[in-house]
């Protein structure tokens, strides 16, 4: 009987020596790359840069600094315009893709696999195939449009051009995590509705809808954080020298040329922090309002 | 009755084909477009109405674009940052995964506790910090530089950990009576049993390195230390009006990962599927 304990709590130690082990390297690099560069940019928001690498703390300065900026104020407004284009449009367009692909016909593995395609490609490569396409002079859709639209120059047009080619990015990636949650649903529920004598329209609503809605919830926040934190592309569409810079620029967009092109490392911090704070709150907003729309019964 | 629902159901499929053959027409398109361009010379790009199958199959834009880009080397670098990544994300991961699972150790959820906390946060809040680390010791411009932010990775050790709470603990006690200790129940008998889960994650992070931008950006700016993805961004100020040879370049940039999908196209979008949510 002791030889038994003796043996179990040899046993207990032998394995939370395995466990530090092994979540060691881990925890290490958790610390060094992740929250010490937290608290640290915490900190840089609060500081100002001076030469050799060195800072100052200032307080709220640069906040203070941000907030009376029209360039940042700017920059939110696009980025929750982009948001307003992006997510609505391209969750509804996923869904429609999704049902499609869950219905019983030859080649929907290779329907699927086209969709997904500008996943597995670069953005960078995407942004540029587009901003060709949408050329103002020689692109082919002004040429089929018979019209010149400068829809990457005029600065009433940039944000839309950018959620068109966001939005034809994504859909795949949203087809398929939603065609996973579609998969999920019973068969039998659309049996016995059928023999109601539900229409397809009908058991879209009051079956198909209800069941994806966790699926649907977990898509539209991942595809909203990812909105707010846009970059990419827009910086493939849009140099410098681009007059509707202002109107496209996001805030991680401001965020990399305050930090790393003006080298205002101090207010390109404040603008993270913000942000943050921004998909925080909205983040929140959403785990209470999918109370009201999101069904876990089933 | 019977004729009128089967004609019901052949104009829902008819009208279901339409939808794809439309929709992957528009998939399609850009690629196609990207490819043709990428052959004709500047002055063909630029006729109205255009034309759609270049004049002449013409390599000039190829050449052009491995000589202001040193092609070779952005392959090079790109390989090894996502090899380097995939392996320390699915090692490491591999281990806290495991550990945060099935063993019992002291502060072990406050430990977990880091883990939640970095999905939550977005990468920008760290990358300057990180740039600034690297610029300290001088390691900017190299291929630990590109590394670096991957070298541990969060959402994958909450993906594997959740994988190893799917497997039963008899398992692991059974290997622990025939005498493996810890590390040998892990590596011999549980490791093995996550092997789909290993490949979504290798998917995953192999997907979102190859076309992450801003990092490349700014630790290597060094041309011949640049990603595919970030030496593409130069290329767009170097010929800002010669879209022949940026679509030459954007074909070279994204040829290896679309070949590689041709082949591995199930696992590609089970593995995204997979780790979904991130």
């Amino acid at each position: 009987m002791s030889n038994n304990t003796a043996k179990a709590s040899k046993h207990a130690k032998s394995e939370s020596m395995w466990g530090y082990i092994m979540v060691a390297p881990t925890i290490i690099g958790l610390l060094a790359l992740n929250i010490y560069p937290f608290l640290d940019t915490i900190k840089l928001s609060f500081s100002k840069t001076r030469p050799f690498g060195l800072y100052e703390l200032r307080g709220i300065e640069n906040y203070i600094q941000m907030f009376a900026s029209a360039e940042f104020w700017r920059a939110n407004l696009n980025t929750i315009y982009f948001c307003l284009l992006t997510v609505p449009i391209g969750i509804f367009l996923s869904l429609v893709v999704a049902v499609m692909l869950n219905t019983k016909i030859k080649g929907r593995t290779f329907f699927r696999a086209v969709f997904f395609l500008p996943m597995v490609v670069a953005p960078a490569a995407v942004a540029m195939v587009w901003k060709w396409i949408f050329n103002t002079e020689y692109g082919i859709i002004n040429t089929i449009l018979a019209h010149k639209v400068n829809w990457i120059t005029d600065p009433g047009i940039v944000m839309v051009t950018c959620a068109i080619v966001a939005i034809w990015s994504a859909i795949g990636y949203d087809a398929v995590l939603l065609l996973s949650g579609l998969q999920n649903i019973s068969k039998s529920y659309y049996e016995a509705a059928s023999l109601d004598g539900a229409t397809k329209v009908q058991q879209f609503f009051h079956i198909t809808l209800p069941m994806v809605s966790p699926t649907l919830f977990v898509v539209l926040i991942m595809r909203l954080m990812s909105s707010i934190k846009v970059y990419d592309l827009i910086y493939m569409m849009i140099e410098e020298s681009n007059p509707a810079l202002t109107s496209a620029q996001s805030l991680m967009y401001l965020f990399y040329r305050e930090s790393f092109v003006a080298g205002n490392r101090g207010l390109g911090s404040s603008v993270v922090i913000w942000t943050v704070a921004l998909i925080g709150l909205v983040t929140i907003v959403q785990f209470w309002g999918q109370k009201k729309w999101v069904n876990y019964e089933v | 009755m019977n004729s009128s629902l089967e004609r019901s159901r052949k104009i829902r499929t008819a009208g279901v084909y339409a939808f794809f053959v439309i929709g992957s027409i528009v998939m399609i398109f850009p690629f196609v477009w990207m490819f043709l361009t990428s052959f004709k010379t500047v002055e063909e790009s630029m006729i109205i109405p255009p034309t759609i199958l270049p004049e002449a199959y013409q390599t000039k834009n190829y050449t052009d674009a491995m000589a202001s880009l040193p092609f070779f080397a952005l392959y090079k670098n790109t390989a090894l940052m996502i090899f380097w990544r995939v392996v320390c994300a699915v090692i490491f991961s591999s281990m806290a995964g495991y550990a945060f699972a099935k063993l019992n150790f002291k502060y072990k959820n406050a430990l977990f506790s880091l883990v939640l906390i970095q999905m939550m946060l977005p990468s920008q809040i760290f990358i300057t910090p990180q740039y600034q680390m690297l610029a300290k010791v001088g390691l900017t411009n190299s291929i630990f530089g590109l590394v670096f932010p991957g070298l541990v990775s969060a959402f994958g050790t909450f993906f594997l950990r959740q994988a190893y709470m799917g497997i039963p603990n008899e398992i692991a006690e059974a290997a622990y009576l025939d005498g493996c200790n810890q590390w040998q129940s892990f590596v011999k008998v549980m490791a093995p049993l996550t092997k789909s889960s290993m490949a979504a994650l290798a998917v995953f992070t192999a997907v979102f390195a190859y076309g992450d931008l801003m990092w490349p950006l700014i630790v290597n700016t060094d041309l011949k230390m640049m990603t595919l993805s970030s030496g593409l961004a130069t290329l767009r100020g170097q010929f800002a009006t010669n879209f022949p040879v940026m679509m030459a370049g954007s074909l070279l940039a994204m040829i290896p990962m679309v070949v590689l999908y041709l082949f591995f196209q199930k696992q590609f979008i089970e593995g995204v599927a997979m780790t979904g949510g991130k």
